[in-house]
């Protein structure tokens, strides 16, 4: 029913349908942000070993309900509403603004930063390019998907940027800045890192990608589909983009333009009230998408599991099988977005996991491993698909893993004649030394107490101070 | 409304709106941008309204390789076009570069003097 | 009056304010914002001519990159002098310079905008602003150029990073 009226609108009214197209993106962004922030600070909570928001939205039943069972009780709903109420009580907050701001681009700001993560999901497929699904998903199914997904990633620094300027503050400008060169550090290693899988693929589509995901594993294997995670240099261009992302979205460890200890929360210093929600916001809906882009590259997108389905229907008659792709067509909306929520999960991992990087140590890791690598893995990616095409697909695979092999030789060689000129550092070396064992044990309080009350009724001076030092530690050596 | 709105996938472009539409915004843009070179005098700002000038260029470029026009261009439009497209990817190219460099510049006489302004950048003056 | 022509005198009428902002306004970063509208409304413009990689090569790199890297360096700058005076209008030499510009302005206007007043494009296959087809032809026709580009942009990097050392 609702299908059809789809499809009907497809042939009359293509525009509005495109609306739609857009609104299911957008709807699906703002309904999703408050949960997320949830889960994050819930996740965050359990890997620090606290307990985290639990209390708001806890219903208690009162004593006086008819039915028996249910008197009383609290139904529990694990702090889920703390988001909503944080909106709110960030939405009646005062809404300061400092003297001498730079009024325009300070209000133009916040609006800046939220824009590229809702822009941002206009080409990610979030289901099959087929059948119903294949007119609602991607919002523009241009040729040039992915670049448009850089284009409009490289377009988050300015609310960052501007912010920092605007907010005549000396942290948040510092913020600002180290936002920008963050940003067009990584940016970099994002492009050649994805031009890698666009090459594979031959095109920049994105529901592409997607498709092509779904062949054969490594052209080999053909019941299992070939998501770039599971081929060799898609691997490594995964964890570059991974790595990538994190950086854009300013999540630790790179969060070091809103570092609170350094800067004081750097960019959104001077933001109060609602301004400050939407950079939180947008922080978010950012994860989400690129997390959306992340899994629509490398995790084959809206496939819940890298089995052809179809084949093995084809191939053994098994009516399971055939349930089973079915399944995995209704299903992709739900998939994908579990596939975004693990992303999320991870980058709250990390978060509870690594310390923040130190400034240079960032510069370092963009320019000087992340780049080069993504480049060697350019060239063999090319070396790949030429051996595929001129020997199939084992020739390909032989020939990529020589070309690893020779660019692991030639980068150990040039470690080895960089290191010759330079002057040898001084070597440092630590030994462990087995150490005695303490014995620890405990003393009984009750117990010290009585010898104390003894020493000092039957003996002066000496004794008792050796016994003070006993009382005072606790245990003894 | 919706439905005026329906012919909106931009088809017909090149037969509703003359060459000389995209020629007039890629000259007036053109002309704004040497005023700027000519009366500011923060070299950054300069800079930018070389850049303004530079994609005026682009504009142009493009409009011509997608209006074949020229004798030449009318025997083989899909190689005008691409020859047009590959004019503005240099000047992109052109323009990242030079504004690698004159930013470095800037900036390394910016740590030199402390100040920078564009009429007291004298020394070279014989 | 078309649809195409409303979108089109839309995004020239936001490219030439922004472009008249760059060249007007006073704060530096103000002008390097109204170039990034400039850019992006231009990008869009490619996007009506066909152009859809250059559309996206233009916001990709100009806004994404190139203004990003001015607006850094303003910022460590930190506007100089941002009640910079453009009130040039009382000097004689300017207001030549201006005439002599406008006598330019109006000879292109004559010989190059007048004519093309009435040429509308031609039927051809459209398919020239893919990614694909600039991909084929840098690959074939154009691979000297692309390489001199190549050469070019590694050339400005190491000039920047020799320019951005502290000692010379």
């Amino acid at each position: 029913m609702v299908a059809e009226w789809f499809f009907w609108l497809n042939q009359n009214n293509p525009l509005l349908l495109g609306l739609i197209r857009v609104l299911f993106v957008v709807v699906a962004i703002l309904t999703l942000v408050p949960p997320l922030i949830w889960w994050e600070r819930r996740l965050l909570s359990w890997m620090q070993d606290r307990i985290g928001p639990n209390r708001s939205g806890t219903v208690t039943i009162p004593s006086s309900f008819p039915v028996k069972g249910l008197a009383g009780k609290k139904i529990r709903t694990f702090g889920f509403i703390q988001p909503l109420l944080d909106g709110v009580k960030l939405f009646t907050k005062e809404d300061i603004t400092p003297a001498d701001v730079d009024r325009k681009i300070y209000f133009i700001a916040p609006a800046l930063a939220l824009f590229p993560a809702f822009a941002l999901g206009a080409t990610l497929p979030w289901g099959p390019n087929t059948g119903l699904y294949g007119i609602l998903t991607p919002v523009a199914d241009v040729e040039i998907g992915i670049l448009y997904a850089l284009a409009i990633s490289s377009l988050g620094a300015y609310g960052i940027v501007l912010a920092g300027y605007a907010s005549n503050n000396k942290y948040s400008l510092m913020g600002g800045l180290r936002a920008s060169a963050q940003l067009i550090s990584y940016e970099l290693a994002m492009a050649m890192s994805v031009a890698c899988i666009v090459m594979a693929v031959g095109s920049m589509k994105l529901t592409n990608v997607v498709v092509e995901q779904e062949k054969p594993l490594w052209g080999l294997i053909d019941g299992v589909q070939n998501w770039f995670i599971f081929t060799p240099f898609g691997f490594i261009s995964a964890i570059v983009f991974l790595i990538a992302i994190i950086a854009e979205t300013n999540r630790a460890p790179f969060d070091l333009p809103e570092a609170e200890n350094e800067l004081i929360a750097g960019y959104h210093t001077e933001y109060s009230s609602m301004k400050f929600a939407v950079f939180f916001m947008g922080e978010y809906a950012a994860m989400f998408i690129f997390s959306g882009i992340f899994a629509a590259l490398f995790l084959g997108g809206y496939n819940m599991l890298p089995v052809n389905w179809e084949h093995l229907y084809a191939s053994t008659g098994n009516q399971l099988f055939h349930v089973l792709d079915n399944a995995n067509y209704w299903l992709a909306p739900i998939v994908f977005i579990a596939k975004c929520l693990g992303g999320i999960s991870f980058f709250v991992w990390l978060r509870a996991t690594l310390p923040r990087l130190r400034y240079d140590q960032l510069m370092d890791l963009g320019w000087k491993s992340l780049l080069p690598i993504s480049v060697v893995n350019f060239i063999i990616v090319g070396i790949w698909i030429i051996g595929t095409e001129l020997y199939g697909p084992v020739g390909g695979w032989g020939a990529a893993i020589a070309a690893f092999v020779v660019a692991l030789v030639l980068y150990l060689n040039i470690l080895n004649v960089s290191k010759k000129g330079a002057p040898v550092a001084e070597k440092r070396t630590v030994t462990m030394v087995s150490t005695p064992k303490r014995v620890v044990t405990m003393v009984d309080p009750i117990k010290l107490i009585k010898t104390f009350d003894s020493v000092v009724t039957s003996k002066p001076q000496l004794k008792m101070k050796l016994n003070m030092k006993n009382a005072r530690g606790g245990y003894k050596r | 409304m919706l439905n005026i709105l329906h012919q909106f996938p931009l088809a017909a472009v090149h037969d509703e709106i003359p060459l000389a539409a995209f020629l007039g915004l890629s000259l007036a843009m053109f002309a704004l941008g040497s005023l700027g070179v000519l009366i500011r005098k923060n070299p950054v700002v300069v800079f930018m309204c070389i850049e303004l000038m530079l994609n005026a260029v682009n504009l142009s470029f493009l409009s011509f390789a997608s209006y074949p026009t020229a004798s030449v261009a009318a025997r083989d439009p899909f190689a005008s076009a691409m020859a047009g497209q590959s004019m503005v990817i240099c000047v992109m190219a052109i323009a990242a570069a030079e504004v690698a460099v004159g930013l470095g510049i800037i900036m390394a006489i910016f740590r030199y003097r402390n100040q920078v302004d564009v009429d007291d950048m004298n020394t070279m003056r014989g | 009056m078309t649809l195409n022509q409303v979108a089109f005198i839309i995004l020239a009428v936001i490219a030439l304010l922004g472009a008249i902002g760059v060249v007007f306004l006073k704060s530096p970063v103000r002008s390097a914002l109204s170039l990034v509208i400039n850019f992006i409304t231009l990008g869009m413009v490619y996007f009506m001519l066909g152009n859809q990689m250059l559309g996206i090569a233009q916001i990709v790199v100009y806004a994404g990159a190139i203004m990003v890297l001015f607006l850094f360096v303003i910022m460590i700058l930190r506007s100089q002098h941002p009640e910079e005076d453009t009130s040039l209008w009382k000097d004689r030499r300017f207001v030549f310079g201006l005439l002599g510009g406008a006598l330019v302005v109006a000879l292109i206007y004559n010989f190059v905008i007048q004519p093309t007043q009435s040429i509308y494009g031609a039927e051809f296959d459209r398919s020239y602003g893919s990614p694909q087809a600039i991909g084929q032809t840098f690959f074939t026709q154009y691979v000297y150029p692309f390489e001199i580009i190549s050469v070019l942009l590694l050339l400005g990097v190491v000039g920047s990073i020799m320019l951005a050392k502290r000692k010379f």
